[in-house]
Formats: structure tokens, C-alpha cells, sequence
């Protein structure tokens, strides 16, 4: 840290002034970005959070010239080089400057690290190019400098794996890769757009771990986009606040989690889920219901469940699910965690029938899903709800939302075409908290929160007994998602329903969930209620998950961190 | 927030449709372009509807009333593009050789367009042994010449004579038969990446029967490249039936008018100095095919947002864009109390004040 106060660090190594970026669209021109002003010191990470389409990501990458050609921007980003020597706007720079500033002045590190990687080269080749395309520099010089900068990013064994190609790194490894990459010519500033939003919370944790490294080891500043605010309170000095296309509040990491100032900044917060909110609902729910309630059967028992996808010629089947048991009673809420992976989506999809079952015993409403024939399971299907991950692509782009949400009781002869259920889906529409006349538009005529709406709407329409929802919110903004969540614990009362509840965020099932399974490698870890897995879990990877999950308050990550650091050391 | 009870305008429906939403669509030069291939493709369609009445003779007329026209006049007079080694005149041949390429076309495309789109549809559906076979059938028949295939079925259709309904069904069905795995092709990929997303399983999941799956769900979102495809292998079923009759394989002058045979007549007269038995015919095939290339060009361009051309913005115009949320409450608004949260995406027409 007191490296960091140094003289040096009082430097400005960027300075945004008057940013406004327009893009020339299908329908005209859109403004993204307006009048943002900020400035990065030297060593300082900012980061810049909002919502989609505040105009983060347009900001970072006017700070590399990275606009496409349909955008027009104005205003000044002047880039300071390391040695303080050279300043450049970069808006104004011809193509050919603008080659020789990205790299050495500043860079870049992206969402996917697997797409950011070329497949047909290996790693040390691409961090070599970064090197050789800035001043000419020998084959072994360079090599030998990508092997140190693996080296220092965290990739074991550098020398060895300088020559691997990226699919035989992990996604985090990958991740350090890219970032080694950025960090190779040594540049004043990284700007890291969403750098850990493809990665696991536990792989997150180790980037994160990474990026500080970078700002007090390299002395780099960094410019960090994101959406998730416990990201930013692990990682930022200081934080700017977007919100259509404008800077709405910006100040010192500290000061914005314990005060904010501006009223989006505190409903931005208020909305970010954390663990420990669904304990006390959770009891109620237990304590409200009939003694009798756990001698009911169960709607869904999984036990010795296995499900294997086919290999290759050749090859064995992959094991998704691995000796899994569980059960959901009538009107529960069992929430399933787990990372990408872990098999999680892969048992709701079993239990909705997509998947067949590999071996061991699922039954679903009394049946057997082990041997399935859809014929025999289509009465049932009216029991069955399902909430995709995406709202985007979960309906028809060709259908009016009030056809789509009266297709399953069109399905299932409740009404003989769309028109005459449009009764019921106006009903539908209202119990999910949508206009009527909603139900005229087509999908893309709605926000992510409101398909997500119109989608339990049709999960609902049937009233099933039971509720499969696989990832409902991971698509949607923090704001929509506590919406979408408090919805979806409002439906459940009122409707009575089992469900399933499919996240990879600990936080969001502990809203809703009943009780808690942790997946790992398609096994199950642990189980149990909200109060027992998140408050003392037993196994280590649960431990380590929960350790993982960054919390929207910068003081209190501080500590977590370290709780994270000895558990790592532990196991 | 008022915006939100009325619903946002929908362009009307005769902007919807396909070529004419594009071309509402299209700026500058891709404009042009597609102006001139409709323009082009219009005349066309319009002279084959209208040959009879707008060409001066029949097509297998040899005397008006002044008498026989005779061979190889040259152009002026009572001939205005001439007549032919046959003795007929080049100006109406030209104009009723577009009603049968006009013919030949929609045949051609139609018999391909359906039997291609219904085996597209259920190979990539069902996918399985069906599947595997019906793609090695498609392969095998990319490796037949179109050519040879036509005469072949001019053959099989009319013993070699050549009749109007002959020659014309032995160009639609060779060109059918090499068109077919085109469609196939593409139905089929729509249909495997539209069988994956989630609204098809989504329907899966609520029991909807396949062919309601089908029919409702796949279909109507794979057949979004079909008119480019279509307006492609237009010009192509031209140059088939023109190659056909080049070679000999055509129309017989007193069945129909026929652009290639009467370039093949031509052939001699090129060498002395007769021009415009040759030149007409070429410049009508020529004409034509551009035309409808160019419409299918243009909508291919501009169904990719990637190569769209868009008009030019100020450097501080447009309205930003809305995130999902908005000041006014989110966790705070309940039933009814929506108007403050998430007001709807913006409609893309409410963009377009500054442009």
C-alpha cells in the first residue's frame, strides 16, 4: 500500500473530459455515452459500475480506440505514457499512433478469456506478437520474457506451458493468460471490461487476488468495468457510478458503500442480494406450515441419480450427475448451487424430461423418469413449469407475448386457440405484475425483467404443482433481479407451488430456497436449510464458495479475504 | 411515464413485408443497388405479362401484312431491332422470351422451394438416420452438372421434341432437382440452431406435439433467408434454360420464345456483321440476371447488420438509451406502481427525432 504514495502516484494516467459517444443505428442515432468526465491516477484502480447499457463498456473502450466505425464520439481522453513523457488523445490519434499506444501506454484485458485467445496459436506465441509488434525484439528475448510474465501472473510451470495452446488452460488460467498479455509491455493502464463475469465465484476470487497484484506489484492502473458491486468492493479505490450514459456519482470505494449520495447509487446497493437475508423467511415459511406437511410425498425424489452424455467413438460418456439424492416436497423451494459444471442444470432438465436419465431413481410426480417415454409423461407435463436462463431467446421472437403465455393452455385443450385464453393470460399478466396491454407487444418490445415476468407468467399458466427455474435472473441487472426475486417469493405463497431453484449465486437462493444442495463436480455436497449451509457449512468446498462470494462492502471483504486466504491454505 | 399505456408504434404492415421493409432499411449506395435490381426486376416481370400486348409481332409470326419479313434485315423501319436468320422479328422474340424465363423461374423455384423446405425442415427436426441419409443425397446431387440433368430430363419429358411445356418443365425440374438441396441446406442449419434455443424447449417442456413445433416454432423463424436464396437461384434458372437452348435442347421457335435458341441461331451471323440477332437476346439474358443478382445482393448486405450501411450521426445527437432501470423505485414499487420501473425498452422508431 505505501508504495502507492509516493510522489509518482499523484500522477493523472488517464483524463476523460467531456466524453460523449453517439452511435448511428437501424433507428437512428443513440446516444451511449454523455459528458462523462473522470480521471485515473497512477496505481489507483477505478472502477466504473452501472447497469446494461449505462455506458461502461462504450467508455473503456473509447480509452483504446476500440469504438466501431458507427460510432462518433467527442470530447478528450488524454493517456499519459508510464514514464510521464508523452500525452495523447487518444480520440484524435491517427490509426497508426493509436497502434503504438495500445500495449505500452495502455491495454487491454477482456470478459471471455476464451474467446480472447487465438486456438490455433500457443500462449507464448501470443504474448511474444504483443512484444515483437512494439520495437524489434529477438525470438528468444521475447520468449524469455513471456516466460517470466507467466511466471509472475501465476501459470505453474511457465517454461513448459509458454508452448500449450489455450484449450489445454482452465478459464481461469486462461483468464491469467489475457491478463499477462495486457500486462507484458508494461502499460501505465489496464482497463478490465467485466474481467471475472464468465469465471466461477471461486475462480473470480483468484483474478481478483491477480488484478491487486497487478496495481501494487506492476504499480499499473487499472480501470475496472463491471456490474457486480461485491467486485468492486474487493478490488476498487475509487468508483464511478454510470447510469444512462452519465456519471451520476463517483467517489472513494469506502465512502460509496457506507454513504451513497445519489439516489440510483443507493437503490443500485439496496438491490444487491447477500447472504443471510432469507434465514428469518425461510423460518417463517417452516414454522407456518402443517405439522402433518413432512410426512407428505414428495413431488420430486432424486435418489442414486446419474445422468452421463454420450462420448465420442470410442470415448467414455461424460458424467454430468453422479449419484445424486434429494427430494422436494409439495410447496418447497429447494434452491441448487453450484458452479458451471456441476451439473445442476442438467437435473432440471432431467426432471423436466429433456434429459434422459443415465441410472439410479428420479421420480417425478409418481413417475419414473429412469426409462422415459414422452408419451407416458405428457399428462404430466401440465404440472411442470420451467423459467429459462435467458428471457431473451425463451420466446418465440414471431409471437405476441400473450400468445406465447397462452400456448400451454392451448397445449393442454384448456382453450381452443390463443384468443379465447386471452381471459386467463390477462390474469397471468396481472399476478406477474404486467400491464395488459403488454400483451400485444412482441418479446423484443420488452426489457430482460419483463420477458423474465412474462415467462413465470407462463410458467404459471397451468397452475403446476411444481416449478423448475434454472437460472431465472442471471441474465437481468441487480435491480431487476431483486425485483424478479421478490416476485417470484410472492407467487410462491400465493400459488403454493414446489420449486427448484437453479443458481450459481449463493446469495439469490438464500432469498427464496427452503433448503439449500450444493453441487460440486455433480456430486452433492451438502444440503440442508438456509441456516445450516450458509451459516456453518461443513464441507470445504462449501466453505470455500461462500468464502468466495465477494460482499458489496469494502470493509467486511477486507476481512473475508483473509478468511478466504487461510481456508485456501488449509485445504 | 405515460409513454408506457400506449403501445409503441409498429411500422404498418405493408412496411413489414419483405423486400419493402429493406428498402426502407437501405441507405446510399446498397439503395441504389437494390433500386436498380427491382426497377430492372419489375420491367421484367411486367414485359412477360404483357408480351402479347406490347410486342409488335407474335413470336413465331414470319409475314405481317406487307408480306413475309424476310431474313437478316437490319435494325429501322417496320423492324425495329431487326429480324433473324428465320425471318422473325428480333424485337418481339426478346419481349415474349421473358414470359417463358418468367415461367421457367417460378416453376423452377416453387417445386424446389417446397419439396426443399419440408425435407429441411423435418431432417434437421427428427435429425437421426433420416437425417444422415437425406444430407449424403443432397452432397451426391451438388456433384451433378445442372447441365447434363437437363438434358436428361428434356429427354425423359418430351423424347427430345421440344414443345413450350417440354422444354420449359425439363429447365424447372433439372433446376429443381440441383435447387433443392440449396434450401435443404439452409432449412436444415435454421432448423438444428432453432431446435436448441430455449423457446423451442420451452414448448417442449409444456407438451406441445412436434408438428405443432414444428409448424408454430421452427419453421416461421428458419425461413428469414429464403427470399435471398430466392432471388440467387432466379437468375440462375435463367442461365440454365438459356445454356439449354444454346445448346440445342430448347424450345422450338413455333412453341415459344426462347432467348437461348435464338442466341444459337446467332452464332453464324456474328462472323458476317449481323449483329442484332445476337446482341437483343444476350443483353436481355444479361439484363434480367443482373437485375434479380442485385436484389438478391442487396438483401443479403442488408440482412447482415455487420455490412448495413447506416445513415451518418452528429457527433452529440441521439437520446440515450435507457438501462432496464429507472428512477423511481425498485424495490418499492408494487402491483400497479410499474409505471417507475422498467419502462419498457425503448421502441427503436423514438430514436429516430435527431436523425
Amino acid at each position: 500500500m505505501s508504495s502507492r504514495h509516493t510522489d509518482r502516484s499523484e500522477q493523472t494516467v488517464l483524463r476523460i473530459d467531456d466524453l460523449g459517444v453517439s452511435f448511428s443505428t437501424d433507428a437512428g442515432a443513440v446516444r451511449a455515452v454523455d459528458g462523462v468526465s473522470l480521471s485515473v491516477r497512477r496505481g489507483e484502480v477505478l472502477a466504473i459500475v452501472g447497469e446494461s447499457g449505462s455506458g461502461k463498456t462504450v467508455t473503456a473502450k473509447t480509452i483504446l480506440g476500440l469504438l466501431p466505425e458507427t460510432a462518433v464520439s467527442e470530447g478528450a481522453v488524454i493517456l499519459t505514457s508510464r514514464d510521464g513523457a508523452d500525452e495523447n488523445n487518444v480520440i484524435a490519434l491517427s490509426r497508426q499512433r493509436l497502434r503504438q499506444v495500445r500495449g505500452t501506454d495502455v491495454s487491454m484485458v477482456f470478459q471471455e478469456p476464451s474467446t480472447a485467445l487465438n486456438p490455433v496459436y500457443t500462449v507464448g506465441w501470443q504474448i511474444m506478437e504483443g512484444i515483437r509488434a512494439h520495437g524489434a525484439v529477438s525470438r528468444a528475448d521475447a520468449r524469455k520474457k513471456a516466460i517470466e510474465i507467466l511466471g509472475r501472473v501465476g501459470i505453474p510451470d511457465p517454461e513448459v506451458r509458454v508452448n500449450y495452446y489455450p484449450h489445454q488452460f482452465s478459464g481461469g488460467q486462461k483468464q491469467r493468460v489475457v491478463i499477462a498479455m495486457a500486462l507484458v509491455l508494461e502499460p501505465g493502464l489496464i482497463v478490465a471490461d467485466e474481467p471475472t463475469t464468465a469465471l466461477d465465484v471461486t475462480v473470480q476470487a483468484e483474478i481478483l487476488d491477480l488484478l491487486r497484484r497487478c496495481r501494487d506489484e506492476f504499480g499499473t492502473a487499472i480501470v475496472l468495468i463491471t456490474h457486480n458491486m461485491g467486485v468492486v468492493a474487493d478490488l476498487a479505490d475509487r468508483v464511478a457510478v454510470m447510469y444512462q450514459g452519465k456519471v451520476v456519482e463517483e467517489a472513494d470505494a469506502r465512502t460509496l458503500f457506507t454513504s451513497p449520495q445519489d439516489p440510483y447509487t443507493q437503490r443500485l446497493l439496496a438491490a444487491v442480494p447477500y447472504v443471510g437475508q432469507g434465514v428469518v423467511r425461510a423460518a417463517a415459511r417452516a414454522e407456518a406450515r402443517a405439522p402433518e406437511w413432512a410426512a407428505q410425498a414428495p413431488v420430486v425424489v432424486a435418489d442414486n441419480l446419474r445422468i452421463q452424455y454420450p462420448g465420442r467413438l470410442g470415448r467414455p460418456g461424460f458424467v454430468a450427475v453422479d449419484g445424486v439424492s434429494f427430494s422436494i416436497r409439495p410447496g418447497e423451494v429447494l434452491g441448487l448451487v453450484g458452479e458451471s459444471g456441476s451439473g445442476k442444470t442438467t437435473i432440471g432438465r432431467a426432471i423436466a424430461g429433456l434429459t434422459r436419465v443415465t441410472d439410479g431413481s428420479l421420480s417425478v410426480l409418481g413417475h419414473e423418469m429412469n426409462g422415459f417415454k414422452e408419451r407416458r409423461f405428457k399428462h404430466l407435463r401440465s404440472d411442470i413449469g420451467f423459467v429459462f436462463q435467458d428471457p431473451a431467446s425463451s420466446f418465440n421472437p414471431l409471437l405476441t407475448i400473450a400468445d406465447c403465455v397462452a400456448e400451454p393452455l392451448v397445449v393442454h385443450g384448456r382453450a381452443a386457440n390463443p384468443r379465447a385464453a386471452r381471459a386467463r393470460v390477462d390474469e397471468l399478466l396481472e399476478a406477474v405484475q404486467l400491464p395488459r396491454a403488454y400483451g400485444d407487444r412482441f418479446p423484443h418490445e420488452l426489457s430482460g425483467g419483463q420477458r423474465q415476468r412474462a415467462s413465470l407468467a407462463r410458467a404459471l399458466a397451468l397452475e403446476p404443482a411444481l416449478l423448475i427455474a434454472d437460472e431465472p435472473t442471471s441474465a437481468l441487472d441487480v435491480s431487476v433481479q431483486a425485483r424478479v426475486l421478490e416476485l417470484f417469493a410472492e407467487l410462491q405463497r400465493e400459488f403454493g407451488f414446489a420449486a427448484l431453484f437453479i443458481s450459481h449465486d449463493l446469495a439469490v437462493v438464500d432469498i427464496l430456497a427452503d433448503r439449500i444442495a450444493v453441487l460440486y463436480h455433480g456430486r452433492l455436497v451438502e444440503e440442508g436449510t438456509g441456516a445450516e449451509v450458509l451459516g456453518s457449512p461443513r464441507d470445504p468446498y462449501t466453505q470455500r464458495l461462500l468464502a468466495s462470494l465477494p460482499v458489496p462492502d469494502p470493509a467486511a471483504q477486507e476481512l473475508r479475504r483473509e478468511e478466504l486466504r487461510r481456508l485456501r491454505a488449509a485445504g | 411515464m405515460t409513454r408506457i399505456d400506449s403501445p409503441p408504434r409498429r411500422p404498418s404492415r405493408l412496411a413489414s413485408l419483405p423486400i419493402i421493409h429493406q428498402l426502407h432499411q437501405s441507405v446510399g449506395l446498397q439503395r441504389g443497388m437494390l433500386v436498380a435490381g427491382l426497377v430492372i426486376t419489375a420491367l421484367f416481370v411486367l414485359t412477360a405479362i404483357l408480351a402479347p400486348v406490347v410486342a409488335p409481332y407474335g413470336y413465331s409470326q414470319l409475314r405481317g401484312p406487307d408480306g413475309v419479313f424476310g431474313a437478316q434485315q437490319p435494325p429501322g423501319g417496320a423492324h425495329l431491332f431487326g429480324t433473324t436468320v428465320g425471318g422473325y422479328d428480333v424485337l418481339s422474340r426478346v419481349l415474349w422470351g421473358a414470359q417463358t424465363a418468367l415461367f421457367v423461374i417460378v416453376v423452377a423455384v416453387l417445386l424446389s422451394i417446397f419439396a426443399g423446405v419440408f425435407l429441411g425442415l423435418v431432417s434437421g427436426y427428427f435429425g437421426g438416420w433420416l437425417d444422415r441419409v437425406l444430407v449424403v443425397v443432397c452432397d451426391a446431387v451438388y456433384a451433378f452438372p445442372s447441365l447434363l440433368l437437363a438434358i436428361v430430363m428434356s429427354i425423359v419429358i418430351s423424347g427430345g421434341k421440344s414443345n413450350l411445356i417440354g422444354g420449359v418443365m425439363a429447365a424447372a425440374i433439372s433446376i429443381t432437382v440441383v435447387f433443392i438441396p440449396q434450401y435443404f441446406r439452409v432449412i436444415r442449419a435454421e432448423t438444428v440452431r432453432i431446435k436448441s434455443e430455449a423457446y423451442v424447449e420451452s414448448a417442449r417442456v409444456l407438451g406441445s406435439g412436434n408438428i405443432r413445433i414444428m409448424v408454430r416454432h421452427v419453421l416461421r423463424n428458419a425461413t428469414r433467408t429464403l427470399p435471398l436464396i430466392f432471388t440467387l437461384n432466379s437468375s440462375e434458372a435463367i442461365l440454365t434454360l438459356a445454356g439449354l437452348g444454346f445448346l440445342g435442347f430448347g424450345i422450338e421457335p413455333t412453341a415459344a420464345s426462347e432467348w437461348g435458341y435464338d442466341l444459337n441461331k446467332a452464332i453464324s451471323d456474328v462472323s458476317s456483321g449481323i449483329w442484332w440477332t445476337s446482341l437483343f437476346p444476350g443483353l436481355a439474358i444479361v439484363l434480367v440476371v443482373m437485375g434479380i443478382t442485385l436484389v438478391g445482393e442487396s438483401l443479403n448486405d442488408l440482412a447482415d447488420p455487420r455490412l448495413r450501411g447506416r445513415r451518418a450521426v452528429g457527433a452529440n445527437s441521439g437520446l440515450v438509451a435507457e438501462t432496464s432501470v429507472v428512477p423511481g423505485g425498485t424495490l418499492t414499487a408494487g402491483p400497479g406502481g410499474l409505471d417507475g420501473l422498467e419502462s419498457g425498452t425503448i421502441h427503436p422508431n423514438d430514436g429516430e427525432a435527431t436523425s
